[in-house]
């Protein structure tokens, strides 16, 4: 049992565990103390010197969320002294933001505007010069514009310890410090993953996601374009959090309603072509394991981490499947299978995908991802891009009724849904594999030890008497622990999942984002992967092979997994990159 | 040269700039080859060491430091026995020992001198503390502009393993330590304890919030104490002389001596050092030989860049910790320099602002931005666009500053603000309400004019002036066209005739 201690903040006494911090403690007195740079677990660093208090016997102020407790502290969170200290420090971080607020994207999801007023700053009395900001749009996923930077170090502890990318860290210093990649690059020009991560936790617009919602109204407004779109699992518990829906709320047949009310030709869905990625990655899974093939086979559903394993991990390429992502698959096939069922020139087909992800804009755009002969996917918009474009039609997510998918590239089952959360796609390949091997009907579909969010998970599965040794981790750095493990030769996996974004796509880069203190409150990964289980228990059907629309899709077009159709469509295949661009 | 009245060279340690200084830190300096061991051990050198190791135990030799009453060198003023004492209790197998040489404030040579001229008396000290706390190895951050005091470390790190007093079994003990060097890559800020930790852990150079203090969590999160080059150059001469001998050099509560760097407007500049507790009067015009060229003395400025400037009145004030303090400024590393009538003191917060304004590591936002204000509004001030008002903005900046900032050097940032607003805030109010430096050091608010009555035209001036503003008739009194005069004073320095004035 950890020591206890008792101290008095503000007068009212409080008892903790001995390794708790002063903002802790007096969280659980119901005392807020404001904070900026501090994001529970992840960045807690004591710079931004918003959560200081007086501490008796200490010359300066203390910030609260690295001070640790001691008996008989005696502390005080709201003196004249701190209240002034805390005003001036937010008003010198005013004078040097650009305050474009009504024009920002994180307008009214701010914490920075958020805590001017709560603190109740009405002027600012230190106006100066601005640092030298710079404006960064190369890459295709992720914008900096470091005139909003308050530089708070939650990106970088987000890029460098939760991802173990390290592509952006504070540059130079004094007042010209910037958060950058190393000698001023841009993302574009770097080991950046796309994750999204540090927009994640970015309390203000100083990181963002590429807007691409002009090119989708354009599409839409196109009368020679058959725009369709496909939605990722993670979205529908989601996007109802834009429009007032609790953490994690399922608004699956709602989100159905409001693509069709924006104007898109058919509204499809990812699970699809989640169901279609199963058959191909579990037939490659078995083939590798019956014929010698090389194992452990890695997932590629994730497109910032393989662009990780490009980077950091090249000798392990062969390993990572060679199935495209759904996102990729949905294309191929809208715009080869699809286009000849309706007899619409692909080249008139326009495919929008609403992604949980800033990665997929990625990934949309590598070169190589054209088998059908035209570009699998045209744009690639965020969870948060969708619910600005619906804001902008004025439609109300919340007030909508509940309405379907279109046929065929909209029907799925309850495997294609788990793709949202992290263990979903092993778990989803289990089924299927599983049934294909023993040909047996599964007892019992779930498999709980690849679920929930511990780093990595292991599990060893029981299939027609030989034992699948799979590990699934999510988060970078939690993969590199799987990863190194295999490359020194200290595993003995067979299939793995590795999903770039903590949570799994539920915690994607491109999802709604909650301040320090929400996130604080409450896990939003778990909210949301709560939602996704519910969703696959509530399907009739949760077996990726047993999916009517793929079934008739092999039958009618494919021929079978890993035939020569699905060779061309389906898969592709992956290349080292440098770790620096050095063009 | 000094020269007795018999005719005869006074031999230096007679001349007034030595036979007031006592020197213990720099005992060696200047007498010994730093290059040839033997000279150290000539010296007493490694006899500390030898009885510590053989005849002391751990706890007896952070007692003798404890009893010594020695405080830290380098800024704060900690006592250093009980730093080496809450290493020493922290629990840990692996400690470490760390000496900060990273000395960066201006003009400051106080570490580089013992570094260079004594580095035997450093790796003594560092392996009585390794012995002292139970560390192992330790590790000297030196700047790299510091290139001999490289070179000498080095060479004396390797003398000292050749003989066997660094690495295995020192002394033939039980105790085995050893000592690496790592140069600091030119910032400030590295000589704040965290920052210097970080750095030598290779990541960016940047403090952050104690506790925990490195004592408990240092170098690789473990046990570490750290100390300047000045603190553990004392530590063999303690030892082997005794804390009573120790104790009786200086005040109650500022034990010892301490190394100044006098500069400025002073007529005898360099390295003194004297026992706490000695006037700052004796210092400047005993040592120091006062104010050239007759000036009158106006302040001078202790501490370095984060210290304050302390004026004529307080010239009677004994050296101690405590008493800067309450002046308002600190001991710091040992900067000293003095300013005589002719230095405007906002131009002078203004220059040291502007060290540490530069020297800022970015991490807090009252040091990156607030000293960036600061020093906006004194650069205003200076040119003549100073608002009322702004004297208190500063003062309500400083404060919150010193308050809130993360590390030692924005929290000590603003005294060189706040202490000239305290003893000089008349040259404040003349600059923003009259626009007027008193001093006449602000070219922007000074401006040259000739005196009609005495001027002779000569027309020296006229031929002097770079930019051709002045003009006249031979014989008749000349006039300075104040828009193209760009204030370089050549005609004042070169007028007869006392015919130019400035004002």
């Amino acid at each position: 049992m950890e020591k206890m201690v008792s101290l008095t903040i503000d007068g009212q006494k409080v008892e903790v565990p001995s390794s708790s911090t002063v903002l802790e403690a007096a969280k659980k007195l119901g005392i807020k103390i404001p904070t900026l740079c501090y994001l529970k677990d992840i960045n807690e660093i004591g710079a931004c010197r918003m959560c200081i208090v007086e501490v008796k016997g200490a010359k300066a102020l203390q910030a609260s969320c690295m001070l640790p407790v001691s008996d008989g502290m005696e502390v005080i969170t709201n003196s004249p002294k701190v209240r002034e200290s805390r005003k001036v420090t937010l008003e010198l971080l005013l004078s040097d933001h650009n305050m474009e607020c009504p024009t920002c994207v994180r307008n009214l999801n701010c914490e920075l505007q958020t805590l001017a007023e709560e603190l109740n700053i009405k002027s600012i009395r230190y106006p100066g010069e601005k640092h030298a900001a710079r404006y960064d749009d190369f890459s295709p996923s992720i914008v900096r514009d470091t005139s909003k930077c308050i530089l708070c170090r939650r990106c970088v502890s987000a890029c460098h310890d939760v991802q173990s990318v390290g592509v952006i860290s504070p540059n130079h210093r004094g007042f010209n410090t910037v958060v950058a990649p190393a000698f001023d690059k841009s993302l574009a020009e770097v080991a950046c993953v796309n994750c999204g991560q540090c927009i994640m936790a970015c309390p203000v617009g100083a990181l963002k996601e590429k807007d691409d919602t002009d090119k989708v109204w354009a599409a839409l407004a196109d009368p020679e374009k058959h725009v369709i779109v496909q939605t990722a699992p993670a979205i529908r518990v989601s996007l109802g959090e834009e429009f007032g829906e609790g953490r994690g709320a399922i608004v699956t047949n709602k989100l159905a309603a409001a693509l069709r009310r924006l104007g898109f030709d058919k509204v499809f869905d990812t699970d699809f072509a989640a169901d279609l990625t199963i058959m191909e990655e579990g037939s490659e899974f078995l083939d590798r394991l019956q014929n010698g093939g090389k194992l452990p086979l890695i997932t590629s559903c994730s497109p910032g981490w393989v662009k990780f394993c490009e980077h950091n991990y090249p000798e392990l390429l062969d390993n990572v499947s060679t199935c495209k992502s759904p996102q990729q698959m949905f294309g191929a096939i809208a715009k080869s299978y699809y286009a000849e069922k309706t007899g619409i020139d692909p080249a008139n087909i326009f495919v929008v995908s609403i992604m949980p992800c800033t990665a997929k804009k990625f990934e949309a755009k590598r070169p190589e991802m054209n088998s059908s002969g035209y570009q699998d996917v045209d744009v690639a918009l965020t969870t948060r891009e969708l619910s600005r474009m619906l804001k902008e039609a004025g439609i109300d997510v919340s007030k909508l009724p509940d309405e379907e998918f279109d046929e065929p590239l909209g029907i799925s089952t309850g495997a294609a849904a788990i793709f949202g959360a992290t263990g979903g796609v092993m778990e989803a390949a289990l089924r299927t594999v599983y049934e294909i091997v023993t040909k047996k009907e599964l007892e019992k579909v779930d498999f709980h030890d690849v679920r929930g969010l511990e780093g990595v998970k292991e599990a060893t599965v029981d299939v027609d008497g030989i034992k699948v040794n799979v590990a699934v981790a999510h988060g970078l750095s939690n993969a590199r622990k799987v990863l190194d493990k295999v490359k020194n030769g200290e595993a003995d996996y067979h299939f793995i999942e590795i999903m770039c974004c903590p949570g799994g796509c539920v915690g994607g880069g491109g999802q709604p984002i909650l301040s320090a203190d929400e996130r604080w409150d409450l896990d939003y990964r778990e909210a949301r992967a709560e939602s996704i289980y519910e969703v696959d228990r509530n399907m009739p059907i949760r077996k990726s092979h047993e999916n009517p629309a793929i079934q008739a899709l092999y039958k009618e077009y494919l021929g079978k997994p890993l035939g020569e159709k699905s060779h061309k469509l389906l898969h592709t295949h992956y290349n080292e990159r440098p770790y620096f661009d050095t063009k | 040269m000094e020269i007795n009245s018999d005719g005869r060279m006074r031999a230096i340690t007679d001349t007034s700039f030595y036979k007031n200084q006592t020197r213990i830190a720099l005992r060696n300096c200047g007498l010994i080859n730093p290059e040839v061991i033997e000279e150290y051990i000539a010296n007493d050198g490694y006899m500390a060491l030898a009885k510590a190791l053989t005849e002391m135990t751990p706890q007896e030799v952070i007692d003798e430091v404890l009893a010594s009453g020695l405080r830290g060198r380098g800024g704060g003023g900690f006592p250093t026995g009980r730093k080496w004492q809450f290493a020493a209790d922290a629990k840990g197998d692996i400690k470490y020992v760390v000496c900060n040489a990273d000395e960066g404030d201006p003009g400051a040579f106080m570490d580089r001198s013992v570094l260079e001229g004594d580095p035997h008396s450093l790796l003594e000290a560092m392996t009585l503390a390794g012995y002292a706390i139970g560390a192992q190895e330790g590790y000297i951050y030196v700047r790299a502009e510091y290139p001999i005091a490289v070179k000498r470390l080095n060479l004396a790190i390797s003398q000292a393993r050749e003989r066997g007093l660094l690495g295995k079994n020192i002394f033939g003990t039980d105790f085995s330590f050893d000592l690496f060097l790592r140069l600091g890559s030119g910032a400030f800020v590295c000589g704040e304890e965290t920052a210097l930790l970080a750095s030598i852990e290779g990541k960016r150079g940047e403090p952050r919030p104690r506790p925990p203090f490195p004592a408990n969590k240092g170098l690789w999160g473990k046990p570490t104490i750290i100390n300047n080059v000045e603190t553990y150059a004392n530590i063999p001469v303690i030892l082997l002389k005794g804390a009573d001998w120790f104790g009786k050099i200086g005040t109650e509560k500022s034990k010892g001596t301490k190394v100044f760097a006098i500069g400025g407007k002073i007529n005898n500049t360099g390295l003194v050092e004297i026992a706490m507790g000695t006037p700052l009067k004796e210092v400047i015009y005993d040592i120091g030989g006062g104010i050239p060229n007759g000036k009158k003395f106006k302040a001078v400025q202790t501490g370095g860049p984060s210290g304050g400037c302390i004026p004529a009145e307080l010239l009677d004030m004994p050296i101690e910790y405590d008493t800067l303090i309450q002046a308002g400024s600190m001991m710091g590393s040992g900067g000293m320099i003095v300013m005589d009538e002719d230095n405007c003191m906002v131009d002078i917060a203004k220059f040291f602002l502007s060290f540490t304004q530069e020297e800022s590591c970015g991490k807090c936002p009252p040091c990156r931005i607030g000293t960036k204000r600061m020093l906006e509004i004194l650069d205003r001030i200076t040119k003549g666009e100073g608002k009322e008002g702004d004297i208190e903005l500063l003062e309500s900046l400083a404060k919150s500053i010193k308050a809130s900032a993360l590390c030692g050097l924005g929290q000590t940032a603003p005294n060189p603000v706040l202490s000239t607003i305290r003893y000089f805030r008349d040259e404040y109010e003349a600059h923003i309400k009259e626009k007027r430096c008193p001093a006449g050091s602000c070219k922007a608010l000074i401006h040259y004019e000739i005196i009609a009555d005495k001027c002779k035209g000569c027309g020296l001036c006229a031929k002097v002036c770079p930019v051709g503003a002045i003009s006249g008739e031979k014989k008749q009194p000349h006039v300075i066209d104040k828009e193209k005069c760009i204030k370089c004073n050549s005609c004042f320095d070169r007028c007869r005739f006392d015919a130019i004035r400035k004002y």
